[in-house]
Formats: C-alpha cells, structure tokens, sequence
C-alpha cells in the first residue's frame, strides 16, 4: 500500500469495534420484556422469516425463565443469536411491532434475544432438546453457514446421521467471517457451532467438495445431500488497474477485521468502497473504525436506490463516511500500488427490468479520486464452477432451482438453501431455509 | 380559588393530606419536614408500650416491572419511649399552628391506663387522638391493635375510656381483618368517637424465596404475616370506606386511607365519603415530596370542574353505590372496536375466546403502508353475541379503541329485585329465559 493509514492504539481499537447495541443488563432486560403487550398471533411473529414465537419468549424473560425463553427461540432457529444481532429488525420483528402503530418505540426485540441467548450460552448451553433414536439415513451437508448449520442442527434431532463439510478453518459461514465485530464477535458464531456439534452433528472443517472430497464419495456416502454453499467469488469491477496491489474484496477485507487482529490489517489512508449494498457499508465502517481518514462510497445509483438498509446508512454517514452517489469507478490508477480512482459521473436513464432507473454515463465527467484502497463490494457470484459437478443441478440466473416447500433441487438426492438459492439475503432466511430443507428431506427419505 | 381546608370531626388542616400513623412520622425531624414539604396533617408514629423491632422489617410485592404495587411491614409501634414523643409532639404543634398534629395511641387494655396516655398526650396542645385499632401483627399477640379492632365490644369499651376523658377529638382506626367492617364502625360511633380511620393494613404473606424456600422478607428463616398497604389495597379500602361512609348508623366523619399514592386516589376517596386522606406507603416510595402534586393535581381538578370547597364533592359519588339487585337487568352495552385506531395486538380476541362468550371474529385485512401492502388480522366484534362483559375493553392497550357502545333507549328497565317480585317463586331458568326472550337477551 502506497499510504497506509497510521495504526492505532490497541484501546481505540478495542473502541472502535466496541458493539452497537449493548447487552441488556438483567433489570433492563425485564424491564423491557415487562413493556411488551403479549400480543397473540403476534405480528413480530409473522415478520420474522423463521416465525419465531417472539411473545412467547419475551414472557420467559419477564419471567425469569431464561431457559425455557431459549428453548422458544431454538425451536424455530438454529443461529438465534447470529440473527439476534445481525438481524435488520427495524425491517422485520422491530418494525412490525405494534407499539408502532401507537406511535411508540418498539419492543427491542433483537436485544431481548440477545438476553436469552447470551444466558444460555453462558450457562454452557444446557441442553434442552434430546435427539431421536437414530433412523439409519445420513445426510452430507456442503457449507457450515447458517443454513447447512439449521439444516443440520434440525436433522441430528431427528434420528440422522450428519456430517458438515466446510472448505475454512472455521464452521460458521458468514456469521462467523463476515459480520462486522461491533455487531457481533466471531465467538457468537463459534458458540451456535459448537450447540448444533452437540446434537451430534459431525463438522470436517478444511473440507472442500470436490478437493478434499470428491462428489462422488459423497454421494455414495450420504442418502441425501444439502447443499448450503452460499455465494462465492465476488463480482468483478471488469476495469482497468483492477490487478493493482491494493484492491481488495470487501468480504475478504470483513474477513480479517472479524478475527480482531486489527493491528495486522492494512487500510489505506484515503480509501474508495465501490458499492452501497450492506456488505459495502460494513466494509467502508470498518475501514474508518481501522484509521482511514477518508472513506468515499462510490455508488452508480442515487441514495434512493441505494440497496442498503437505512440504518447501515445511517452508521456509515455517523462514523464520517463520503458518499459519492451517480459516480462509477472508470478504472483504478497505480504503477503497482493504488494511487488513485477514475471515476465518472453518471445520470438515472430509463428504468431497467427490476424497475430501477439505469445509470448511464455523463459524457467528460472523468474526475481522479486520489485514494490508497480500493475496496470491492458489487456482490458475489454463484459458485457456479462447483455448481456444475453437481449432476442434473438446475440453477436460475445462477440460482439453484428448488421445490418451495421441500427445498429439493432438480436433482432429487440433493436439497438446497440459503444465499445460493435467493442470490444473498439475510442470515434469518437462510436459517428458514436450512430447517425447512431438513423437514424436506425428512418427507422425501420417508416417502412422507 | 379552590379551598383545600377540612375539618374532620374537628380537626382542622389546611389540606386534606394527612400523613398516617406509620415510618415516616416517626419523629419531629420527619413531620417538621413533612410539613415544610406542604403537608396538611400528620398521625404521629403509634406511641404506647415497650417494643423492640426485628430487622428486615418490609417486604414488597413488585409487578411486571413495577416497583412496591404492595408494601407489607412487620414494623411495631414507636420503638422510642412516650415522653420523647410527647415531646416532639408538643415542639412540632408549637412551630405548626396550622397544621393537624394527631397522636395515634396504644396502650394495654385497661382504663387507668388509657386515661393516664389520653391525659398526658392533650397536654402536648396537639390537635386530636387516634386510636390504632388495627395493627395485625406484634401487638394483636399482646391484646392491642387488630385485637382490639377484630371485636366490637372491647372497641366500643376502650373508645369509650378515652372519650370519657379526652377534650380533644377521638378517631377510631379501624382494622380490614374483620368479615364486615360496620360492626367495628358502629362500635366506635357507640363510644363517642368523633370520627373513624381506615384501613389499617391487610394480613399478608409477601411471598417465598424460590432459592432459599424461606418466607420474604425473612428474618433470620423466620418469617410470618405482616400488614399489607399500597397501590394493590386501594380497591379494597374504597369498598370499607364506602360502607361506612353510606351506613345510617354511623354517619361519621371519615379520614381514609389505604393505597393513596396521587390526588386521583384521594379525591375517589372523598368521593366515597372521606374528609381526610391520609398517606403512607407513596411517601414510603418517594419521600414527602409527592404532596406539591397532590395538592396542585386535585385544585386544577377541581378548577376544571368547578367544584370550589373538599363539601362540593365529598360523598358525591355514594349515590351511585347500588346493591346488585337494585342493577337495571335491561341497561344492555356491546363493545366496538375502532379499526382506525387498533393495533392488531389481538388481545381481545384471546380474552374473549378462552375466557369470555367467543364473540370477537378475526378476519385478514389488507393494510396500506407506505406504499406497501400487508394482511393484518382485525378483530371484529359480532354485536349480536356480545354480552357486553367489558373484558376486552379491559385488555385492550390502546386507549379509545374498544369502546362499550350503550344499545338499548332507556324505554324499559327492570331490576332482579323488580323481576323477583313479577316471576313466580322460586325463579325457574325457563321463566328466566322467557324474560330474557322478551328483552332480546340471548345467552349463547
């Protein structure tokens, strides 16, 4: 890196990347379960994509029964405590929370989960469900994410066999390497593995399908296969200088903050964040939080078609983040390093087949952006090489095609769910889709 | 200008916010305090026999969050011998001429004695007597207090005894733990007294300990029943109240207490017959400051509503206290939802479905937001079903959503009294059914 920017000391690190949205204290935390109405059939409910009976484990709380409160949340979702911070509640369960409607704060339901699932990981996760006997089928699930966990989790319990293979070091997916530390720590993630590990479900990190194992052994190893791979290599920028030393990944960039080793991490002094989805946002925060002084998001839309949520926004402009909105990367300038970003400004044409209005260049707009980082976050491709081993798999704009409610792919021994099903949406979605796979599975083994 | 300034059996204050007998009045420290705070009146601390006090002598009932919806004590009277209190009796009158100092008393149960206290306790020029009748724990075991409250006749004797000798004004504070509470009432009228106190506190266990399976509070494992006072027994002291204050026999002047915590309490009170309010476990909770709204909350009320003296409203609302067979069996209501205003909480619905007359439908509904669409389910009442039990009213959470909707014009009335005299006796359920017919009643 041509100007790196000036490392920090390890207490404004520990600072920086301090969480969000603290813990509830135990009198807080009843306190606010105590505010809730107790709605029934509630409407947080609903909005939850894994509906978990939210009513009902708040009660627990006000209760002082913060086991019984868990046991409500797992029984609808594996990664509870993952969607506990890294949810946006303000779009789901917060925001259908019927204070709302009398023109009061919601519950903060995200925290109250929290509550309940910090207690219980605490208190060394008793166990509160037992498995079946087991039923003699076994089930390979390809990627410890959050759906391949759920999937998992949701199988071991009911009589199966299963084993998770995970190409990293670390089982987890992106709850474990791609949120950012003031949302969630790393050992969040670690504790909710180790919790579906109890189930007996076996976990063979450093594995990658089709290297370390080879389709074909799993296939014959396994009655069923879940696929759970998520999305893989980032998009390309496709412009000139892309190969520069100093332009990087945005979840790769996340990657590395979320091992704490901040120290370690080099951030440019000036940096350009291509993208305004949630992942570019995290990563833009987080380059700041490391010691950038000057952080530009470069976006080809206007902040009103920008993908990402309002209160990522929010945080990012709070923390002293540029946005350069109608602006595109033309192509990045260095011998080596990054010295600086072509940029050009763009107008809002016609709108295009998702109904956003196309952004077209300005003609001799160019201007230089002098910046030392170039951080991409233009999406992820579908891991469409390994895809394509998989025979007879149907996939859709890269998507793999499922059964809606059996999650079965075109290939009938392998399911699927999760980001590499939806094209990358939450970590709650993915957990929906690993449990609901896992009864789709159950119903297909069984003839159900 | 609204006047705030009573007279109870002849005990005049300023205001009608009276400290009762109980902590915060322990002392001239604390009523002088009290009083420079704007308090109308205080009811000394119990003075009377020797005692000694346990520790952890309070225990509270906390509620959905709520701190002390209840306060129950296992204190005793005045641990501080008499002639220290009398002392600061007599200095507080002294430095407060305008305020109402009454000296609450309990001695043992024999005239000489009582005569000895009442005598000595009018030297101090304070301005009346309170007789505690009530207290349910440590000195009942010793033939005081709720002993002596539980049983007409010693009431009526030892009242007597002090009104024999006293020049001062005489109230009876009467004890809740009794089956009726006129009997105690008529006891005291029957003793001359000049007015009546109540409630004392209520017999009460706060509570076990889930971890060390002992009663709380505990002291030292042992615990037992204590008097319970605050929010939770306001209900159950405006029912005593009311009846004494409605029983022809009586016809007293009421100082009432019992969960007062705010100028809303104390004005339902007056409502109910009460001329004084007194005051205890609030103050216990927030200090005497308490009284500034007190007294600024019910003069605005009052101003409001044009009411200019405490004579304007007191008993106001005893007409309206009914027996149940005296209720108009045709006054029909049925409970409306204001769609524009619920929140969907649906709490109406589960009330009504386990535990009323399953009259609330839910129907899904489509729901504009912000240029979204979503379905909600709307709780509907089915007007024909409802009973109008005001169930769902209770729970709703959005004040002026369900509203209790009055459907009949008032033409007919009919009481179960009325109707017991028009049906053949005994009452048959088909007779029932034939009225309830004819009136359109349906019971489902």
């Amino acid at each position: 890196m041509k100007n790196a920017a000036l490392k920090l000391s390890p207490s404004e690190y520990e600072q920086n990347f301090a969480e969000l949205h603290p813990a509830f204290t135990p009198n807080s935390a009843v306190a606010e379960a105590n505010r809730c109405l107790y709605c029934f059939d509630s409407r947080c409910m609903k909005a939850c994509p894994t509906h978990i009976d939210i009513s009902t484990f708040i009660k627990k709380i006000a209760t002082g029964n913060l086991k019984g409160s868990a046991k409500t949340i797992l029984e609808s979702n594996w990664v509870a405590l993952t969607c506990a911070k890294a949810c946006p509640v303000d779009v789901l369960c917060e925001g259908a929370c019927v204070y709302n409607e009398r023109g009061e704060e919601p519950i903060q339901i995200g925290r109250l989960q929290r509550f309940a699932m910090d207690r219980y990981f605490e208190q060394g996760m008793p166990p509160l469900f037992t498995p079946e006997p087991k039923n003699g089928k076994s089930v390979g699930i390809i990627g410890a994410g959050p759906a391949g966990l759920a999937c998992g989790a949701e199988l071991a319990l009911m009589g199966y066999d299963v084993t998770i293979y995970e190409a990293k070091e670390k089982a987890g997916g992106l709850d474990t390497w791609g949120i950012a530390p003031y949302k969630m720590m790393q050992r969040d993630s670690l504790n909710e593995v180790k919790l579906v590990e109890s189930f007996g479900v076996a976990i063979k990190t450093k594995t990658r399908v089709g290297k370390e194992i080879s389709i074909e052994e799993l296939q014959k190893k396994h009655n069923a296969i879940f696929v759970g791979v998520g999305l893989a290599s980032p998009t390309r920028l496709g412009i000139p200088g892309e190969q520069l030393a100093g332009v990087v990944d945005a979840l790769d960039f996340i990657d590395d903050v979320t091992t704490r080793k901040w120290k370690s991490i080099d951030v440019g002094k000036w940096v350009a964040v291509i993208g305004a989805g949630n992942t570019a946002i995290d990563a833009a925060t987080e380059a700041k939080r490391l010691g950038a002084e000057q952080v530009y998001m470069i976006y080809r839309r206007s902040e009103k078609e920008m993908p990402a949520y309002e209160f990522e926004f929010e945080l990012a402009q709070n923390d002293g983040v540029q946005f350069m909105f109608q602006t595109a990367p033309k192509r990045v300038i260095g011998k080596k390093h990054v010295e600086a970003l072509e940029c050009i400004r763009m107008k809002l044409g016609a709108p295009d087949k998702d109904g956003r209005r196309k952004p077209v260049p300005v003609p001799r707009s160019e201007f230089k952006l002098p910046v030392d980082m170039v951080i991409k976050s233009v999406g992820q491709n579908i891991e469409d090489s390994f895809l394509s081993q998989i025979p007879n798999l149907k996939t859709k704009n890269g998507m793999v095609v499922v059964n809606t409610k059996t999650y079965q792919t075109t290939n009938p021994k392998y399911f699927a769910g999760g980001d590499c099903i939806n094209g990358g949406k939450e970590v709650v979605n993915a957990a929906y889709d690993g449990k609901q796979a896992a009864h789709g599975i159950d119903r297909c083994l069984f003839s159900k | 200008m609204v006047d705030l300034s009573i007279n109870c059996g002849g005990i005049r204050s300023p205001n009608p916010f009276w400290l009762a007998s109980a902590p915060p009045t322990n002392s001239a420290y604390q009523v002088c305090k009290a009083f420079e705070a704007g308090w109308g009146g205080a009811v000394w601390k119990t003075i009377g026999e020797p005692v000694m006090n346990v520790f952890n002598r309070y225990g509270a009932v906390d509620y959905n969050g709520q701190k002390i919806l209840g306060l129950n004590n296992i204190e005793l009277i005045s641990d501080r011998p008499i002639e220290t209190n009398l002392k600061e009796i007599a200095e507080t009158k002294k430095l407060w001429p305008d305020r109402a100092v009454i000296a609450s008393l309990m001695v043992e149960s024999k005239r000489e004695t009582w005569h000895d206290i009442v005598k000595r306790t009018i030297d101090t020029g304070c301005d009346g007597i309170e007789l505690n009748y009530g207290c349910p724990h440590g000195m009942s075991e010793r033939g005081m207090g709720a002993a002596v409250g539980q049983v007409p006749e010693y009431c009526a004797m030892i009242t007597e005894w002090v009104t024999e000798v006293s020049t001062i004004p005489v109230l009876v504070k009467l004890t809740p733990n009794v089956g009726d509470i006129r009997f105690p009432g008529r006891a005291a009228k029957k003793g001359k007294a000049n007015g009546i106190s109540l409630i004392n506190t209520i017999n009460t266990i706060m509570g076990v300990n889930l971890d060390t399976l002992e009663l709380q509070p505990s002291v030292g494992g042992k615990g037992g029943h204590g008097g319970y006072a605050g929010p939770a027994v306001k209900p159950i002291a405006l029912n005593m109240v009311s009846q004494i204050a409605i029983d022809p026999e009586i016809k007293l002047p009421i100082s009432a207490m019992g969960g007062v915590s705010t100028w809303r309490d104390a004005a339902e009170f007056i409502l109910l017959g009460a001329t004084s309010v007194q005051v205890c476990t609030a103050v216990m909770h927030y200090g005497f400051r308490i009284i500034d709204d007190m007294v600024e909350g019910l003069t605005n009320w009052m101003e409001e509503k044009g009411y200019r003296s405490l004579d304007d409203i007191r008993g106001k609302s005893l007409k309206c206290i009914a027996d149940f067979g005296d209720l108009n069996l045709l006054y029909k209501t049925t409970a409306r939802i204001d769609e524009s205003k619920c929140i969907q909480c649906n709490l109406c619905y589960i009330a009504c479905e386990d535990s009323a007359h399953q009259c609330i439908d839910i129907n899904p509904k489509e729901k504009h937001n912000n240029g979204s669409v979503l379905t909600i389910n709307q709780p509907k009442i089915r007007e024909d079903d409802c009973v109008g039990c005001r169930l769902c009213f209770i729970v709703c959470p959005v004040e002026g959503c369900i509203s209790m909707v009055r459907k009949d014009d008032g033409s007919v009335t009919m009481t179960w009294n009325e109707l017991m005299k028009q049906l053949p006796q005994p009452v048959t359920w088909e007779a029932l059914r034939q009225f309830q017919a004819k009136h359109g009643i349906e019971i489902h």
